[in-house]
């Protein structure tokens, strides 16, 4: 922070002590009031609902004008005051919600049947009308599920070091999405503290039944095994299915050998190594490197990293083919999977009904704000410096309005955030019309392809 | 479906212009159908299914189950007329369809047997054959082009590699939309690209089988909803009682004519127990001789079963009389004894009242019971409890009064609970949930109750390995085949047929001897 900033923020201290306005114990970057000012200048409300419209918010013939109406919100109060089932007929009615009871938190849920504010009145016969019938396909990764596999961090912290799986999840996970499932509007969204959700949005994600959302969690699921297993990826078969070896030949591979190895240290010492040693079948194998590696035993003169001259050894000794042993066939694959491949708490995505934080929430324990995340940008983004609520306050307070037409936005760092969303949105509202446009001049009949 | 009264020859159906043989059952046909081919349609189609749940319930393999169905379907559902063949298939489907669409355990038990059944028969079709029946069955896969199949042949060799298998340059391949594939995918069994899935010819007989599966599911609901709101009661007289009688599932005997020959005397009655009774049936019977006592389920299914057996009327007095009489009559006195009891016995034998001749209770209806604290009727195989089944609600309490319980249950029925039961019930009375000491202990009650029988420890564990999976009259059987040192490959589905059968085995042994 340049010297000017630190002396506005002193200003700004000062201020408050004389004012003698109570001090909120509150973390670093998150205060009520600076809440309400982002709800009220900085959160792109109308750009949510436009994209929770899918395009229903216009003037077509196919619009369905109720659509919006029947989206599940929930709103989370301070003191944990938990409102379900809120729904809004326009925009209009969610902006003002919004600034009045100014969440902490504002989860999106599905498009019921009928407006969920008044699924009492449908409940009655025992036929269930009320139900879920349409919601994105949403994946929700969190940092802390790979707490086995990294040594920089734990539990809720991240940091450079670890943040790369992170991306590797992004990677793996857009490209079967796009390539083997043929969707192609998918928003990746920071979760504001150590995951990422992703969200995607095609009509055809939309209406898929929870038996196919939890359908294609499983495609993804390679890290199976509980507490217990010391061998938590198997691939058997001769060779990999294209998509996981796709995975591992553009991603995995090399995210390992040239970032997970290094950062994390994964041999440099023996409760380490010991955990990939693990995954080795064969004991004898296993126990042969122990021995080489044990007491730190290595050659003085090499300059080159341990991890990587172990990992080196490791490799030569399962791929040299000397020894016949089954199961060895993958191991090095195996390990590399443990260590990198996309882990996703698939409860999340195997249910219509299951609520997901919306973009652009402010998260109340580090003030960070929710923002998307381009994949084909990921490796840039640093999640150590995504703008808190504070910050964006300050911004936004420093300085004013260069036109009439600008938004407040425009001037804090939440603009590139913001273009990240609009070009998503654009190019998803472009092919709502045109699916509206086609589902005018013809029934839609699925065998119809 | 039109279902006439006469002697009029069936047309042919109007939708038989495939030659295929399967049907997808999509639409009721319009056919006229005879009354007396309505019932015997279905009978002949339900021996197929029972069948085929017989062959599951034992485990069969795949390749066993296709040759049971093969030989099944030659049995009961050829005709002499070649071409009524697909319409004896399709009608006995519908028939079956209002049999079995009135609860939910009724379409659940339609639904498996009937996706197996079509399962089963489409493997049997050949390639072109299964083909065909897909494009006509209107299923929204489509088989890919040679140049299609060029292009994505690589990757499609690498699925098929990964899963253990290899692909040849014949194996036909189809292309869905993903949604219709979950169990493929999910598995990573199938190439998927941009949103489409290439599956196998192999791989889409279990698809085939769900749209099957799914289609009827739908169709019952449907078919039900008709069923209460109009066919119930335009058909109260005449399709309604045939399929009442059709749903109970049992299509043998009814035992309520004994062979005159076969006819019993008491002497032989203590001798045939042990010999023949089934479980069921032996337990009621050591029950009355140990307490010269049984309530009324139980006088009822033993009974009747004695009548089936051959006992006549006036041996059925005499034998009541003379175990109650030790009991019973002392506190009841003779003359309401013959009141009460004795009127019962006459009225199953007809005898009083509405003169029905009542009917032993067949498996089905044994086994649907519900014998409750004291009754000792009902299937053993299901119901075998003891009054330390009430330990599931006890499970709260302190671990003393448990024990104090564990200990007076025993007391009463020494039988119930081993010393080595009641240590492991100490030991794991924590972490235990109610069901599993329920189980246990009817584990034990069984296992005793087979040991007398003269079932030796392997063949018990078979039977309760059946037991725990709800296979009551496999069990059952199995018990018999134990007994009799005799394969039953019948099922038994009647107490009175494990008793002829027992009788007929014994006597062909001591003829032989």
């Amino acid at each position: 922070m340049s010297k000017d900033e630190n002396l506005v923020e002193d200003e700004m201290q000062i201020d408050q002590h004389d004012s003698d306005r109570p001090q909120k114990n509150v973390p670093d970057g998150f205060s009520e009031d600076y809440l309400k000012v982002y709800y009220g200048k900085l959160f792109p409300c109308v750009d949510i609902y436009r994209w929770l419209s899918y395009g229903n918010d216009g003037k077509h013939p196919a619009c369905d004008q109720s659509y919006f109406g029947r989206r599940e919100f929930s709103f989370t109060l301070e003191n944990d005051i938990y409102l379900r089932f809120l729904s809004f007929n326009n925009v209009v009615e969610m902006e003002s919600s919004i600034r009045k009871k100014c969440p902490f938190k504002i989860d999106i849920g599905p498009v019921y049947t009928v407006d969920p504010a008044k699924r009492r009145a449908y409940a009655q016969g025992g036929n269930n009308v009320f139900s879920p019938i349409e919601r994105e396909l949403v994946f929700d990764i969190d940092m802390s599920d790979y707490d086995d596999v990294r040594y920089c961090c734990s539990g809720a912290d991240v940091c450079l070091d670890c943040w790369p799986l992170m991306n590797v999840a992004i990677k793996v996970l857009d490209m079967s999405l796009r390539e083997d499932f043929g969707f192609n509007h998918i928003l990746w969204v920071y979760s504001g503290r150590r995951g990422v959700h992703c969200w995607v949005c095609d009509g055809r994600a939309r209406r898929l039944r929870d038996e196919q959302r939890a359908s294609i969690a499983e495609y993804f699921h390679v890290n199976k095994g509980g507490e217990n297993n010391a061998k938590k990826v198997n691939l058997t078969g001769a060779v990999l299915h294209p998509f996981l070896a796709r995975s591992y030949t553009e991603v995995l591979k090399d995210s390992f050998e040239k970032k997970m190895l290094l950062s994390q240290k994964l041999f440099a010492s023996e409760d380490r190594f010991q955990k990939i040693l693990q995954i080795i079948p064969d004991d004898s194998i296993a126990s042969e490197l122990l021995d080489k590696w044990q007491g730190n035993r290595r050659s003085s003169i090499s300059k080159e990293d341990v991890n990587v001259s172990r990992w080196e050894q490791l490799k030569h000794v399962l791929q040299s083919g000397k020894h016949k042993v089954q199961g060895l066939r993958r191991c090095v694959e195996e390990i590399i999977f443990t260590y990198t491949f996309p882990r996703l708490d698939m409860e999340v995505s195997k249910h219509m009904n299951h609520l997901l934080k919306a973009p652009f929430c402010v998260h109340p324990k580090t003030g960070r704000i929710c923002v998307p995340i381009d994949p084909n940008d990921c490796d840039d983004f640093d999640p150590t410096t995504v703008p808190t609520l504070s910050q964006l306050i300050e911004e936004l307070n420093m300085s004013n309005k260069r036109s009439e037409s600008e938004e407040d936005w425009e001037r804090t760092s939440l603009r590139k955030s913001i273009e990240i969303f609009r070009s998503f949105l654009s190019a998803l509202l472009k092919s709502c019309k045109k699916e509206m446009n086609s589902n005018v001049r013809q029934s839609t009949d699925a065998r119809n392809w | 479906m039109e279902i006439v009264r006469s002697q009029r020859e069936p047309t042919h159906a109007a939708a038989s212009t495939t030659s295929a043989k399967l049907s997808f059952y999509r639409f009721a046909p319009a056919l006229e159908v005879r009354l007396e081919d309505f019932e015997l349609y279905a009978i002949d189609r339900l021996r197929v299914l029972q069948g085929i749940s017989d062959g599951l319930s034992r485990g069969k393999k795949p390749e066993e189950m296709e040759k049971l169905v093969t030989e099944l379907w030659r049995a009961h559902m050829r005709h002499q007329d070649p071409s009524e063949v697909m319409n004896k298939d399709i009608i006995s489907h519908f028939v079956l369809r209002l049999v079995y669409c009135r609860t939910d355990e009724l379409r659940k038990w339609f639904l498996s047997m009937e996706t197996s059944l079509f399962r089963y028969r489409f493997r049997l079709e050949s390639p072109e054959s299964q083909r065909s029946l897909m494009s006509e069955f209107q299923l929204p896969y489509k088989a890919i082009s040679r140049a299609e199949f060029e292009t994505v042949k690589e990757k499609l060799n690498q699925v098929a590699r990964s899963i253990g298998q290899s692909l040849n340059a014949d194996t036909l391949f189809f292309k869905a939309p993903f949604e219709e594939v979950p169990e493929l995918f999910a598995g990573r069994r199938v190439f998927l690209q941009k949103g489409f899935a290439y599956v196998a010819m192999h791989q889409v007989v279990s698809l085939v089988a769900t749209q099957f599966r799914s289609n009827l599911s739908k169709c019952l609901v449907l078919t039900n909803r008709k069923w209460t709101s109009t066919i119930r009661d335009t058909e109260r007289d005449r399709l309604a009682p045939i399929i009442e009688a059709l749903s109970t599932g049992y299509l043998g005997p009814d035992y309520s004519q004994p062979k005159n020959s076969a006819e019993i005397s008491l002497k032989d009655i203590n001798g045939l127990a042990s010999s023949s009774f089934p479980l069921c049936m032996r337990h009621l019977f050591d029950k009355l001789r140990e307490t010269h006592h049984l309530k009324h389920g139980g006088r009822m299914q033993l009974g009747l079963f004695l009548k089936g057996v051959g006992l006549r009327l006036e041996d059925a007095l005499l034998f009541w009389k003379s175990e109650f009489s030790q009991k019973v009559l002392q506190i009841v006195g003779a003359e309401r004894f013959d009141k009460e009891y004795a009127y019962s016995i006459r009225h199953n034998y007809g005898k009083e009242g509405k003169r029905t001749d009542y009917t032993p209770y067949s498996c089905q209806k044994v086994i649907s019971s519900t014998p409750s604290t004291g009754d000792h009727h009902g299937c053993p195989y299901r119901h075998f409890r003891t009054d330390a089944v009430q330990i599931s609600l006890v499970q709260n309490f302190p671990t003393a009064f448990v024990a104090a319980f564990v200990v007076y249950a025993h007391l009463l029925h020494p039988s119930a609970i081993t010393s080595s039961l009641f240590d492991c019930f100490l030991t794991s009375l924590s972490g235990l949930a109610p069901d599993d000491l329920i189980y246990f202990n009817s584990e034990e009650n069984l296992r005793a109750a087979l040991t007398k029988m003269g079932v030796c420890g392997r063949s018990v564990d078979g039977i309760l390995d059946k037991v725990r999976n709800k296979h009551y009259q496999i069990a059952c059987t199995l018990t018999f085949e134990a007994v009799h040192d005799a394969p039953y490959d019948s099922g038994i589905n009647h107490p009175n047929q494990y008793f002829d059968a027992s009788r007929k085995i014994l006597q062909n042994k001591m003829e032989s001897t």
